[in-house]
């Protein structure tokens, strides 16, 4: 009889948990996640953050290694990946309190596939993703790990020791995304391409796709379902752009040309912003229709080797130099441009009428993108550490009223 | 229901899934995933097992590591990283002592030393850094660098014929381009001439024959006489009329063989490159090569790795490519293409090889009759 009422607390406690992954099984991140490369929807905005117009450090948190991939945020918890070593080899995922910036966990591991990069990049150059209850962090090695938010491993996967000559000796940086339960990867090269649409649950395959075989640093960016039309992910490359139903690997359109290989697109259900010819934006078609329809191109428009953003129905590009352009989506006409402090290798990234960019000295500029002409309300220089000619590669991260960006050697997180 | 496992539900605490089958059963598992993820699934329940036997699952993950993939090594590394982490925030004993023991017994694999080494260094930083020092002639490349880090600090602190014996001796242990490099030039200004080529292991001399055609890359493809027969007197069609084998010799320090020197600057062209190495014994080796070209590399007729990637890089040990030596004469042979690019920086049509052992030591070849 004792044992009746731990049985019962047994019970109820299954239950709670049945409950608990039930919810964890469908819910993926919130609104006020920053769950991959580029936010929530690979476009570069938040729903829901806040930009502050005079930034100031909130906190700093020393990192162990080298890294260009931007952190992603789920919950109260902020995310990293780092490489550090002689041939970057030692591979880290990094986990801190999004309020004080504490170090939760670390896990090590080392690299399988090749390491060098040319000396600007590094092999943490992917940005991880969260499908809202696992993190994957993919490496230029082609190393592919999943862990839970509790730093356990959930799977593992050595892309080179599975097709072992697809790699670039300047560095791979393409980052992966989540569609439903599919983890796309996309991995292009000189010598041996492919997509993957990896099962989140187990790290097998679901489907490869062969493309082509040509660098490519630009990222798959998830394509919205709507009616008759399966959510799918968007795939560039210098033969041009397809959109890949994510369950299925089948491909459901594409378009010959020749889209860009760092920087990437943007997409809504019905239109597609490719950097492209400068960008092109285009139609996405029907179920059954292999093409998409070109609505326009506008050549002038030229985000470089940054990605653009997509804010309130405005497309804003940066180039290298510092020119930071906003224009309609109508047709892509220029409305202004608004000189910045560069270079820039990140993105911008913004939310409201918002913008924060980070230059490669770490030069934090938050600009309002709502004044006629644009303007730069605030700004902010992050220390860098001359001695090591640290950097700033990546492209920010929104939470709340918080931006993170993270240096060489630091993770920042930078409030009003 | 096992007793823990009830107890770590009502309390809600990660849920560990009890396999039945032992710890070392577990630790198996993990070694035994394989590609595209097969395993993953009884890797992923295993991993768990094994995080959660604590500190006493380090000895059996070490005995396991290197008994797999690369990949499999991962899993491995992890446990025993995220167990030592869990210690360490809890405070529980770890088995230094055994890591040590471990570790020093050069017997055991190098992915398992290298561990034992990390999981170390993570539990107790300055008893690993002290070890460390002592692992100048370790088997394990990786593992050398503490020691010849150390030398290099203290030989930096000498002068005169002090610091030239010093330098002399981190020379001896120095495998890494970066640290020979410092040592290299330490002894220049000491006036010691180092010879970078034999410490390393570079083959300096070859026979070359081209150009074969690479238009449009699709000589990479294509197997030209060379790749069916090296015979040295004999001449073929070449891409623009006869070719035959010439010597070609390197002075770079690092190995480079410029084919561009020798078949002049060309473009859309394929060149081969043999050499024959005279090994004492029949052993496992590595050749590692850079290269910014498309390549394919032949030992003894096996084709080793083929790569077709254009001036992406170059390093020193870009590629390392395992082998195994014939006791007498072994036929190395390099296939190196150009493209058709035209910018600055694509003008380079050359290749470095060296033939060493797994730590990076130099092979030398006992003579060289090509």
């Amino acid at each position: 009889m004792r044992a009746f009422p731990l049985l019962s607390l047994f019970l109820s406690s299954l239950a709670v948990a049945s409950v608990a992954s039930a919810a964890s099984t469908t819910a993926g991140p919130l609104t006020t996640d920053w769950p991959a490369f580029r936010g929530p929807v690979s476009s570069g905005a938040s729903p829901s953050a806040e930009i502050p117009s005079q930034p100031k450090i909130a906190w700093s948190a020393k990192l162990p290694g080298r890294g260009l991939s931007s952190p992603i945020i789920i919950g109260e918890k902020v995310f990293v990946t780092a490489a550090e070593g002689p041939d970057q080899e030692r591979l880290r995922v990094l986990c801190f309190r999004v309020k004080d910036g504490s170090q939760l966990w670390e896990r090590q591991l080392l690299a399988t596939g090749r390491t060098m990069t040319h000396a600007k990049t590094c092999v943490a150059a992917n940005t991880p993703c969260s499908d809202g209850k696992r993190v994957f962090a993919l490496w230029s090695s082609n190393d592919l790990a999943a862990f839970d938010f509790e730093g356990n491993l959930l799977w593992l996967r050595g892309l080179t020791a599975d097709y072992s000559n697809a790699s670039n000796s300047l560095g791979m940086a393409s980052s992966p995304v989540t569609v439903g339960t599919t983890l796309v990867v996309q991995i292009e090269n000189d010598s041996e391409s492919y997509a993957l649409g990896i099962d989140t649950n187990t790290g097998k395959n679901l489907w490869k796709l062969e493309r082509p075989k040509f660098a490519n640093w630009s990222s798959p960016v998830p394509l919205p379902a709507r009616a008759g039309f399966p959510a799918a992910v968007l795939l560039q490359s210098k033969e041009g752009v397809c959109a890949v139903d994510a369950a299925t690997g089948k491909t459901l359109w594409q378009l010959a040309g020749n889209a860009s290989t760092m920087s990437s697109g943007v997409a809504l259900q019905d239109v597609v912003y490719l950097p492209a010819s400068g960008v092109t934006a285009l139609g996405v078609p029907a179920l059954g229709v292999s093409e998409p329809q070109t609505l326009w191109n506008a050549r002038q428009i030229n985000p470089s080797t940054t990605s653009p953003l997509l804010l309130q129905n405005r497309l804003f590009t940066v180039n290298n130099a510092g020119i930071l352009t906003m224009a309609e989506t109508t047709a892509g006409d220029i409305k202004w441009k608004l000189r910045l402090v560069g270079p820039f290798s990140g993105s911008p990234v913004g939310a409201g009428d918002r913008i924060v960019l980070i230059n490669e000295k770490a030069l934090l500029q938050v600009v309002n993108a709502a004044a006629p002409e644009g303007e730069v309300l605030g700004q902010l220089q992050l220390p860098l550490n001359e001695a090591t000619k640290e950097l700033s590669l990546c492209t920010p991260a929104l939470s709340g009223g918080r931006v993170f960006v993270r240096t060489d050697s630091t993770l920042w997180c930078v409030t009003q | 229901m096992k007793v823990p496992l009830l107890l770590s539900l009502l309390l809600g605490t990660a849920v560990a899934p009890v396999r039945a089958g032992s710890l070392e059963d577990a630790v198996k598992t993990l070694t035994q995933v394989g590609r595209e993820g097969s395993g993953n699934e009884a890797a992923t329940q295993a991993w768990t097992q094994v995080v959660a036997s604590g500190p006493k699952g380090l000895m059996p993950l070490l005995a396991q590591s290197g008994s797999g993939s690369t990949v499999a090594d991962n899993w491995v590394r992890l446990a025993g990283n995220t167990i030592v982490a869990q210690a360490l925030e809890a405070k529980r004993p770890l088995p230094l002592d055994a890591l040590e023991a471990f570790l020093t017994n050069t017997a055991h694999s190098e992915a398992a030393r290298l561990l034992a080494f990390d999981l170390l260094q993570q539990a107790d930083a300055n008893r690993a850094q002290k070890l460390e020092r002592t692992f100048g002639n370790d088997p394990v490349q990786k593992l050398r660098r503490g020691a010849v880090a150390f030398l290099l600090t203290s030989a930096a602190s000498k002068s005169g014929e002090e610091a030239k014996k010093a330098y002399q001796e981190a020379l001896s242990v120095a495998r890494d381009e970066d640290q020979t490099k410092i040592v290299s030039e330490a002894l220049k200004k000491l006036g010691v001439d180092v010879d970078i080529p034999k410490h390393f292991g570079f083959l300096t001399q070859w026979q070359v024959i081209g150009p074969f055609d690479n238009t449009k890359g699709a000589g990479f493809q294509t197997a030209f006489p060379p790749e069916t027969e090296v015979v040295l007197d004999k001449s073929y069609a070449g891409k623009s009329g006869p070719v035959k084998w010439q010597p070609a010799t390197s002075k770079d320090e690092y190995g480079k063989l410029n084919l561009n020197e020798t078949l002049t600057a060309l473009k859309e062209a394929t060149a081969y490159a043999v050499t024959t190495f005279e090994s004492g014994e029949a052993r496992e080796a590595e050749l590692r090569l850079g290269c910014k070209n498309a390549w394919k590399v032949w030992l003894n007729g096996e084709l080793l790795f083929a790569r077709d990637e254009y001036h992406r890089g170059q390093r020193m040990d870009q590629y390392r490519l395992k082998g195994r030596l014939r006791k007498g004469s072994n036929t190395i042979l390099v296939k190196c293409c150009q493209n058709e690019q035209t910018e600055s920086w694509t003008v380079e049509w050359e290749f470095q090889l060296r033939v060493c052992d797994g730590t990076g030591t130099a092979l030398l070849s006992s003579a060289s009759k090509r």
